[in-house]
């Protein structure tokens, strides 16, 4: 019987009890939306870099090495002797190791001289590797593998030839125009920085820089691919090197050995805490974004509460009507209660069907364009948590209709009905 | 068994707060069972807090007030409720029924909170339809949608579900005009007498005392 009339109380006042609705689907939707994201975006970019033990550079700070060898921002502060680098990856304790070579850009994309290893050991997300969706690794001097953004922004496709520019610069009037590299790979999208890069061998970085001296072109001397074939293109110095090691329990000792090498003064750092210190300074952010929603989730129970306070007035009467046949106040205290918490309840609902929905429909346009992938699985422990402070708030503020309600049944008794 | 459907001693009430607006005061009033009064006074005069606290709604300061033998005092809150539910039945002036519930729902609503069984009850409400004139589609229309004079002689079928012994009845003819108001008046005693119900009926409308045993004007029985 009791919740007979709170259905067709809510009936009764459907235009209303709709806009609640919606406003609550709506505000629950955007919290849903904006803290599943968040999660999974965190859980995303944690993932940037996975299977890749150190990354060791020249001395800098952890959060510097990072962002220019991981994110392509910034500049390293210095180079690492080739030499130094032979003598890291010759350590028993180190399985693989990949030399960066940074400094080159083609049309704001960072140019990366490495070798195959890094398409072999490199690895982003749940220990993905990365995957060609068109062509092969370079293996010529002056064959290029380029990221699935790049691609798809210039428009390149396999063999199209590309000149690469000294510097950084998004129009760099210094080109490497002597020699074309042509595309031979291009790689699936995965979400990461990976995506905006162009990789080329070390030997083809140093080829293009042979009549080069302290950034400016040498004029006069130009190499043709005869002569470079000759020439012992083993580089001097690269930017930085990424590690793997045999045994993880070394970590700590291969990051000290190479902090404290005697060559040359090196940072070693752990891309995991590096990456996690990284996603902190976003905290402002991800916590601006959180508070909004909050505050909009909290305008629209307000609301809600606001429309059963209005309702209020034209309740007296049957509220009358109801204690004078026997109804305790309560009855009529948890007739509100129920009504916001349906309507809630029912908001929450829709909304997560919403979001799922959408996600559903956004994950494959999402992979394919951002290489993010948002899974759809929403009720996390984590959000039925969120959900229940959603519910204990509605039910806060259905104590401000819900009490109105009970102090209006006792003192607007039976005199309320004439 | 008490022979007093209503006994009131020395019964005095005053809202509460600082500065008190209304008081009663009733040093002694019976109702004999059985009995159908007509209970005159102003507005004003306290008719409604009378009402309410012979209906358990308002309880006195001090004071004694029976119904049925039960001293409505000696209950909580709870249980005042549910000796309303089961022992009387109210009628209003107007605005009886929970707009939004059908004609049916209305009356298991009250049938509801004086725990009466649900079976059976259909067949109560069919009596009741009959002998309030009251045509047997309207049970499943919604109470909203019925003509005043519907509403009100539905409302009395509502507070006769559970079968009270006493019927509380305030200004219900008000919103009727004179042909509805005398048939209503009739069919108010007949269904009175049939369940034997005493009747409390409060009104300032002086032309319908030829209906009524005994009339009480409130401004004689009570003190201000």
């Amino acid at each position: 019987m009791f919740f007979k009339v709170v259905w067709h109380s809510l009936l009764s006042r459907k235009y209303a009890v709709l806009l609640s609705l919606i406003s609550v689907t709506i505000s629950t939707f955007v919290l849903l939306g904006v803290e599943h994201i968040r999660h999974e975006a965190k859980a995303s970019f944690s993932k940037t870099v996975s299977g890749v033990d150190l990354i060791a550079g020249a001395r800098t700070g952890q959060l510097n090495l990072l962002l220019y060898t991981v994110f392509h921002m910034g500049n390293a502060t210095n180079n690492i002797a080739w030499a130094s680098f032979l003598d890291l990856a010759a350590d028993p304790k180190v399985a693989w190791a990949i030399p960066i070579s940074l400094g080159d850009s083609h049309r704001g994309y960072r140019v990366t001289g490495t070798t195959q290893d890094y398409f072999k050991h490199f690895r982003f997300g749940q220990d993905a590797a990365l995957q060609f969706r068109a062509g092969r690794p370079f293996e010529q001097l002056f064959d290029v593998v380029i990221g699935a953004d790049v691609a798809a922004k210039l428009g390149y496709r396999l063999n199209d030839e590309i000149i690469l520019a000294h510097g950084l610069g998004q129009t760099s009037f210094s080109l490497h125009d002597d020699n074309a590299f042509r595309v031979v790979g291009i790689l699936q999208p995965t979400g990461t920085p990976v995506d905006q890069a162009l990789y080329i061998s070390l030997q083809g970085m140093e080829a293009i820089h042979l009549n080069w001296r302290d950034g400016v072109k040498l004029p006069g001397r130009r190499m043709t691919a005869q002569m470079l074939e000759e020439l012992d293109l083993t580089p001097k110095s690269i930017t930085a090197l990424m590690v793997g090691l045999k045994s993880k329990v070394t970590i700590f000792a291969v990051q000290r050995q190479i902090n404290n090498y005697s060559g040359e003064p090196l940072t070693a750092i752990l891309p995991g805490i590096a990456l996690a210190e990284l996603w902190q300074m976003m905290g402002v952010m991800e916590n601006t974004l959180r508070l909004i929603s909050v505050l909009v989730l909290f305008s629209s129970l307000l609301g809600l509460s606001t429309m059963l306070l209005s309702s209020l007035r034209e309740r007296r009467r049957e509220i009358a009507v109801m204690r004078a046949i026997g109804a305790h106040p309560f009855f009529v205290f948890w007739i509100i209660q129920a009504e916001a918490l349906l309507i809630t309840v029912t908001g929450i609902m829709a909304a997560v069907v919403a979001l799922v929905v959408s996600i559903l429909f956004a994950q494959k346009y999402l992979t394919e364009n951002y290489g993010v992938f948002i899974d759809s699985f929403v009720l996390s422990s984590e959000m039925v948590h969120v959900l229940g402070i959603i519910l204990a708030g509605a039910l806060m503020l259905g104590l401000i209709p819900a009490l109105s309600a009970y102090r209006m049944s006792l003192h607007h008794s039976l005199a309320a009905g004439s | 068994m008490p022979l007093d459907a209503v006994k009131i001693k020395d019964l005095h009430f005053s809202y509460p707060g600082k500065t008190p607006t209304y008081q009663l005061t009733i040093p002694e009033w019976r109702v004999v069972k059985g009995d159908r009064i007509f209970l005159k006074g102003a507005s004003g005069s306290g008719k409604s807090t009378l009402l309410n606290l012979l209906s358990g709604i308002l309880v006195a300061t001090h004071g004694v007030i029976e119904i049925l033998g039960q001293d409505l005092c000696m209950l909580s809150a709870r249980q005042r409720d549910r000796f309303r539910a089961a022992h009387i039945g109210i009628v209003f002036q107007q605005f009886n029924l929970v707009p939004y519930l059908s004609v049916y729902d209305n009356i298991r609503l009250a049938a509801y909170f004086g725990r009466k069984k649900q079976t059976g009850l259909d067949l109560i409400v069919k009596r009741l339809f009959t002998v309030l004139d009251l045509d047997d589609t309207l049970i499943a229309r919604q109470a909203a949608g019925l003509s005043v004079g519907q509403q009100q002689r539905v409302a009395i079928a509502r507070a006769l579900v559970n079968a009270p012994e006493i019927l509380i009845v305030d200004e219900p003819t008000s919103a009727l005009d004179n042909d509805l108001r005398d048939a209503f008046m009739k069919i108010l005693l007949d269904i009175c007498s049939i369940h034997q119900s005493t009747l409390i009926f409060v009104s300032h409308d002086a032309a319908l005392t030829h209906y009524f045993h005994t009339i009480v004007n409130l401004s004689e029985i009570s003190q201000t």
